[in-house]
Parts: structure tokens; sequence; C-alpha cells
């Protein structure tokens, strides 16, 4: 998928204890005042695409939902979400069980394997297939979207099957059940909540979709902003994949309560493996292979083959030096943008509590439930209007990668400031300091190394962004994204493999830190 | 500089935390608040402290009324828990973190605060690289620095090993007499409050019940509760009889004296909205028969460990030892009395008493008696 932002937890602050540090204090303005900006920012696309469709007038808007189109488009992108959902929770849950708790030959290999394929971008898998094999449509979205999404499943599955307590088993096989009833019911939270996790990201897919030529929100919302008549039907329909994605998120975050309570605390002890029968062992290694090889081990095979054959030779070097350096370049800026506007709101989020903290944080998640193309749609209809000065150009682009990946920024920086314990601050208050220099001086430079480590997370995140990028680009701009986007829209499979192959490359940086944290934890 | 809080209040939601505490604390003084937890004593010190703002009351350090005022303009110094050192700056740069950058004579105060607490030369250090005990010193110079008016303590020995407790506690003492500070330590340790402290003020459900010297304290209570939680003690049911001009104490271990100055008033002043004085000269054992206002009637008596002499069985009352406990330079020794009351004796370590010995259980010296 195109949009591999990273799951983030609305955050709540531990209610309860009085002391110190969290107490419902006044926010400096020094801090508000930017919270406050952010805030506005990562409202503005929304708001903005509501403002619009409220402009078009009720008919208009009736008009467009009750075509017989959107109705189509709608029973496509929500059947295409509902199968993938589907397949992922089906290969999720079997993987992590035979990963974690079968003796299936090889586990901690597959362990790490299981979790690759978050490295591959889903639009770069989607070229990889259709340059092989020429799957299209429903089929193939369905085929590359599940290799691409099942470890959102298959992690929280995992985890939770490592942390449940083997007693619980014990005790239904001494009461004369079997096993499968128990395991099934504890893991049901987190395979909800990975698997309305999938559904959100494949409503949101634009780059792979578009690739398999399947039509569904994102494509044809694209669609209609290209041909330009009148943009009040996609500014509807972008609404309107907002209003289900949100539904989405809802659900998302109540299973994810329930799932936190499910696996809190560390067993005593781990469970022992269950012996797979000759025949199970085979086929559980079939399927194990089988899974790796194709949604890690077939994308690999097949940049590698087309680097190989040559046809990418003709690849303009210079062009893809030209669209590094503006990857490199949008990247940043839009890591240092993100994370300047998210260190007010993820300040507040860790040390104060009440409304205004918890309307700002939540405010900047917006991001979290918005596809990108919708997004940008919204922020070049503002731009058209009132910024014409940056439409086209490069601070718009920057100013979208803000909103879209401000989730984990400010996760990042709520995280990494809970870390510094609140009573240096007040030993820095006693010593003279006001409220900002305390948090300047003291909480910040403790919070670096987190804070740090979500900038790169968004400027590795925003190199592989592809919707908002092929909207808001200035013109003649390419990044490595949209060059891969624009050749293999032509056909010129081999001149896309080195963008792809650089992507994956990209991309793998994060995957490859997962994979190894998930290698710690398999016994 | 002189602290004096007054009827301070503070709820968290419907938890009335603090209900008129008042406490005054005399220029160079080392006072010592004293409660088990829950009191409210540390929500006082943060008050104190400017972290939270009380809901009604006073607190004036010198003649400034700094209820109002935020922590960095309040002048007091802090020393947390556990230190708190920023763990990014090293030593010097955390006793100075508190002077004004550039001003001249920073660097000669970094070192002066440091030999203070007898760590001259550890300023290029980084925290982690010190001992607990260090640290907590550091802490102290730390807050030192730039004279404030009072320095706080909030537990400040809590996280030390039981072995280095005294000795940190005996160099922070030292550190903070040095410096003429004004200080409050806030503790539930009482053998801490009593050791260190030139005043204690007990503290009780939101309110400074006592205020006085360690000894006026320890020796003269102002009710059953705070004579328990000062010091060990055994209770027994008593009754206080006047005859022949003179009062008498009776219980299971005979007729005793009450210390005259052992009921509520003497040498102290207390109560829960009290304004009273925490002060060396204040607060000697009063006088005797200074205001005894015990009537005659049942009550309680409270009885020291250090109180009790054993003697051969048939002086006394008679009783069958069930436990030494030897420390060296004295021992404990459990005494169960005919009645079933146990009762626990402080003796010199070289008396020659075993399990299973019968012997005599004497009182020596006034008992501090309660009505009700």
């Amino acid at each position: 998928m195109a949009l591999r932002r990273v799951p983030v937890i609305p955050g709540r602050t531990a209610a309860g204890r009085a002391r110190p540090g969290t107490a419902a204090r006044r926010i400096p303005a020094g801090l508000l005042a930017p919270a406050g900006v952010t805030a506005a920012l990562a409202l503005l696309p929304v708001g903005y695409l509501a403002v619009r469709s409220a402009e078009a007038g009720a008919d208009a808007v009736a008009r467009t939902l009750l075509r017989s189109r959107t109705l189509e488009l709608a029973a496509r992108s929500l059947g295409l979400a509902a199968v993938v959902t589907v397949l992922c929770v089906a290969v999720g849950v079997t993987l992590a069980w035979l990963v974690v708790r079968s003796d299936l030959p090889g586990r901690r290999f597959f362990g790490v394997l299981a979790a690759l394929p978050l490295a591959v971008p889903s639009y770069v898998a989607a070229y990889t297939w259709v340059a092989a094999t020429g799957v299209e449509g429903f089929g193939g979205s369905v085929l590359v979207l599940t290799l691409c999404s099942y470890p959102y499943v298959y992690l929280p599955v995992a985890a939770a099957l490592r942390r449940m307590d083997p007693a619980m088993e014990e005790v239904a096989l001494s009461l004369g059940r079997g096993r499968r009833g128990v395991v099934l019911r504890q893991l049901r939270p987190s395979a909800a909540a990975g698997g309305l996790l999938v559904a959100m990201y494949v409503l949101a897919e634009f780059g792979a979709v578009a690739i398999m030529r399947f039509d569904v929100f994102t494509t044809q919302i694209y669609t209609s902003y290209r041909s330009g008549f009148s943009r009040t039907p996609a500014a509807v329909l972008g609404l309107l994949l907002v209003a289900i994605t949100l539904v989405i998120v809802v659900a998302e975050s109540r299973t994810r309560g329930r799932a936190g309570y499910a696996t809190r605390g560390a067993p005593a002890r781990r469970p022992p493996a269950v012996r797979l029968g000759v025949a199970a062992r085979a086929g559980a290694l079939a399927w194990s292979a089988a899974l790796a090889g194709l949604a890690v081990g077939f994308p690999l095979a097949g940049i590698g083959y087309w680097l190989a054959d040559g046809s990418s030779a003709g690849a303009d070097a210079a062009r893809l030096a030209e669209a590094v350096a503006a990857t490199l370049g949008v990247a940043a800026a839009g890591a240092v943008l993100t994370t300047a506007l998210a260190v007010p709101v993820g300040i507040i989020a860790a040390r104060y509590r009440g409304r205004t903290a918890t309307l700002l944080e939540q405010s900047t998640y917006v991001g979290h439930s918005l596809p990108g193309i919708v997004m940008a749609l919204s922020l070049v209809f503002f731009a058209v209007r009132y910024l014409p000065a940056v439409y086209q150009r490069w601070p718009l682009l920057v100013i979208a990668y803000a909103v879209l990946f401000m989730p984990a920024a400010v996760g990042a920086v709520r995280a990494s400031v809970l870390q510094s314990p609140p009573v240096l601050e007040e030993v820095a208050r006693s010593l003279g300091r006001g409220p900002l220099r305390a948090v300047g001086e003291v909480t910040l430079p403790l919070a670096l190394p987190g804070v740090l480590a979500g900038a790169a997370l968004v400027f590795l995140t925003a190199m592989k962004e592809l919707p908002a990028t092929l909207l808001l680009r200035p013109t003649g701009m390419d990044t490595l994204a949209t060059r891969l986007w624009t050749e293999t829209g032509s056909g010129a499979y081999g001149a896309a493999a080195p963008y792809a192959a650089l992507l994956m490359l990209l991309a793998a940086v994060p995957g490859f830190v997962l994979g190894r944290r998930s290698l710690e934890e398999v016994p | 500089m002189k602290l004096t809080v007054t009827d301070v209040r503070k709820s968290f939601g419907a938890t009335e935390v603090l209900r008129g505490a008042s406490l005054t604390v005399r220029e160079g003084d080392l006072a010592a608040v004293l409660g088990p937890s829950g009191c409210g004593k540390t929500t006082l010190l943060r008050i104190v402290a400017g972290f939270e703002s009380p809901d009604g009351g006073s607190v004036r350090i010198g003649d400034r009324e700094v209820a109002g005022l935020p922590p960095d303009k309040r002048g007091v110094g802090i020393v947390p828990q556990e230190a708190a050192l920023f763990p990014h700056l090293s030593v010097a740069r955390n006793v100075g973190f508190g002077l004004p950058r550039g001003s001249s004579g920073r660097t000669a105060r970094i070192e002066e605060c440091l030999e203070l607490v007898g760590l001259a030369g550890y300023g290029d250090r980084m925290p982690h690289q010190l001992s607990g005990g260090q640290q907590q010193r550091v802490a102290v110079a730390r807050a030192l620095a730039p004279r404030p008016g009072v320095v706080l303590l909030d537990e400040p020995f809590n996280a030390l090993d039981r072995s280095l407790r005294v000795s940190v506690r005996d160099e922070v003492r030292a550190a903070l007499k040095r410096a003429g500070a004004t200080a409050v330590l806030v503790t539930h340790d009482q053998e801490e409050a009593l050791s260190m402290a030139d005043a204690v003020a007990v503290m009780r459900e939101g309110r400074i019940v006592q205020e006085g010297t360690p000894a006026s304290i320890y020796a003269a209570p102002c009710d059953l509760g705070v004579a328990t939680f000062v010091g060990e003690a055994v209770v027994l049911p008593a009754v206080l009889s006047a005859s022949h001009g003179r009062d008498t104490v009776s219980c299971e271990l005979g007729d005793l004296l009450p210390r005259r100055d052992g009921v509520p008033g003497a040498g102290n002043r207390t109560g829960g909205a009290g304004n009273g004085t925490v002060g060396a000269a204040d607060g000697r054992p009063g006088t005797p028969g200074a205001d005894v206002t015990a009537t005659a009637g049942a009550g309680t008596v409270a009885l020291r460990p250090e109180q009790f002499v054993l003697r051969a069985p048939g002086e006394g009352v008679e009783g069958l030892v069930e436990r030494v406990e030897f420390f060296g330079h004295d021992a404990a020794v459990t005494v169960m009395l005919e009645s079933g009351t146990v009762i626990r004796a402080r003796t010199r370590g070289d008396l020659p008493h075993r399990p299973g010995d019968r012997v005599g259980v004497a009182v020596e010296g006034p008992v501090l008696f309660f009505t009700g």
C-alpha cells in the first residue's frame, strides 16, 4: 500500500494520580499557540472538504451520492476491503500460530520473514506482479493487498500468542475440551484490531489498485480531479470515504482497548510448542514458505529480473539522480516541518490533562484516518482558491506530508517526553526557569533521541508516499514513487525497475528494525 | 529565611488533603514534617514550592507572601526523593543550573557548594557515575547554590540503602547547617525526623497536630496517636486518680506516676488550626505542673520500652521471657505478663536473660497518660 503510516494509539494520559507533573495546570501560551496552529493545520483538509461540499449545495451532493456510479464504487471499495481483510486475518492468524506455538521447522526464520512485507510498498509489489504476470482487476488487487497487509494481523496476533497464559489451555484440555476454542477466543481482540487496520488501509489504498486498474473510491477521486470539469463530485466522494474510514477507526480503537486488556502482563512461563504430525508439518512448511515467497521473494525476484534484463539499462541516469535528489529534499523538508509542528502537541499530550490537551492531541490524529488522495485533493482546492502562490509548489507538498504523518511524529514526541521524569522539570522551575525554558533546557534534550527517531520514520515514510505527491508535486518534479508510477503506467517495466529497487531499499530500513525486534521475541 | 504557613487548605476533587495546616520554621532551622503516608505532607511541600496552588491560606517566605507566585519566582530549593539530577548535565552544570549564566563567581559558587556537601573535585563527573548517596548530596548542593530562602527535602533518603542512609543524613544535615539554610524535611520515618531535625511537626489527616523539639515531642506527645507514632510504646488501659494531693495512674503494672507535662498543652502549642512555633527554644519540655488539665477517670497509659526494668521474679509484676533480640549495645526483651499482656523492654545488652526465664517487670519514671 502506498499509505504505510505507522498505527498510532490515540494517547490517553494516565488518569488518577494527582502528582507530579500531570496536574491539571494551565498550558502556557508559548506551547498553546503553536499547538493550536498544528491542530488547525491537521483539521484543515477535512474541514475544507466539508465546506466545499456544503457550498455545492444539498442537491449537488445528493446527486453525486445517489448516482449509480457512486453506489458501484462503494460496493467495489467495501468489497475489496472485506475480502482482503478476511484473507489477511486467515493468513495472519495461521502464520502467527505456526511461528509462535508449533514446532514448525525454521520458525525463527519464518517469524522474521512474516514481518518483512511491511517493507514492500504496495504499489511496488503491484508493479512486480503486473510486470511479471499481467494479473489485473479485482483478483490482482486482492492478491497484492493481502500479501502486503497481512503483517498488520500477524504482528499483534503473534504478540498476543506469546503473552497468552498457557494455564488457560491446560485448564481447557483438563476439562476435556480442545485447545482451539480457548486460543481463538483469546486472539479475537488482537485479530479484530489488526483486521480493522487492514480494512482502513485498503480503503485508503491508491497506488496498487490504480496499477491493477481496479476502480475504487480513491482512483475515481483522482480521475474526477484530473478530468477537472466539476470538482464537487471529487469533494463529495472524498468526504464519503472519510466518513467510512472514520467508522472503521472508531471500531478499531474500541477493539484496541479490549485487546490491551486481554494481553496485559507477561505469563510466568512459555507454553510448550505444539507438535505437528508429519503431514501437518509438511503442509505448514509449504504454506509458510509459499507466503514468504509470494510476499517477499516475488517482488525481489521481479525487480532483480528487470534490472538484469537490460531493458532498464536505457533508464536515464540523470533522471534517476534528479528523482533521488527531489525525493530526499521534499521528504527531509516534510520530516523537519512535521516534527517541528508535532513537538508542542506531543509535549502537551504528555504533560497536561484536560479538555484542551485532549482536543489538541486528537485533532492531530485526523491524518491517521485520512486517505492521502483525499487530503491532497482538499489541499489543492484550498490552495487554488486562497493560496495560489503555493499551488503546485513544493511547500504545499511538504504541508501535506506534515498532515499525513503527524500522528507518527506526535506519538514519538509524546512517548519520549513521557520517559523524561516530570520531577526534573519541577527542579528546573524551582531553580528559576519559566515553564517553557524548563521544557527547553531539560525535557527536550532528554527526549531528543526519541524525537529524532520519529523524524527519521517520517522521513522514510514520506519518501515512499505516492498519491499526495502525485497531486501536489510541482510541475516537472518527480520523486522515485511518481517516476515508478509513470513508467508503470506506460508499460515501461524495465525503466521502472531502478526506481522500484531504490524504494524497496529505503522501505527496508524500518522493516529491518521491525523484523529484528520480532526476531528477539521469537523463542 | 523564616517560613510561615498559615491555615493552608487543599482538596483534590472530593478528597480534602489539607484541612488548615499551619507551620512556622525559624530562620536557619531544619524542621521535619513527620506523618504517615497519605497525611498530606507531600502536598504541603508542593504548595510551599509552588507546584500546587492552595485553595486557601497563606505561605510566607521571610516577609513575602508567595502563595500566588509561580515556582520560578519563589526562591525555594527542592531536593526530590531520588535526587533527580539532570542526567544530560555534568555535576558542575547541575549545581550551576540555578546560577545566572555568565555571572562572575559562578564557578566559585559551584565549587563552594560542592565542597559544602563534601564532593569537591567531582564537578566533571556525570550523574550516572555517582553513587546514590553522592547523587543526593549533589542534589542538595544544586538546591543550595542560588541561596534560596527555604530548602525543601521530600523524603530524600528513601531510595538509599539502610546502611548508607545514616551517613548521608549526617552529611546533608551538616551541609544545610554550614550553609545556614532554613530547611523543611518531609518524612514518614520518625527516627529520621527525631535524629536530624531541630524541630518536628507531626502531621495527621491534613493538619499539623503538634510542633516542638524532637525531645519534647517524644517525651510529651499531645495524644495517644502521636505517642505511638513517634516511638514504640506499650498501651494499656489505666485509671487516673488523685489522692493526698498527688496523681496516680493505676494499671496492671501497678500504681505509676503520671508525667506532669505529659498531657496536652505543656511546652507545646498544639491543635488543628494552631499556629504554633517550631523552634528549639520554645519546645523545651514543659515545666512540671504547667497547665495540667487531665482529670481523674479512665484512660490509657503509654509505656516506652526503655521505661521497663527487668528484675528478679517476685519484684514487680511476674512475667515469662519469650524472646531476646540482642543488638550489642542493648537488647530488646519480649516478656509475657501473667495477664497475657506482652511488653517489649529495652535493656542493657549484657543482662543475661534467656527465653523461658521468669522475671519481675517494673516501670521507671513518670508515664504518659491520656484520658478517653
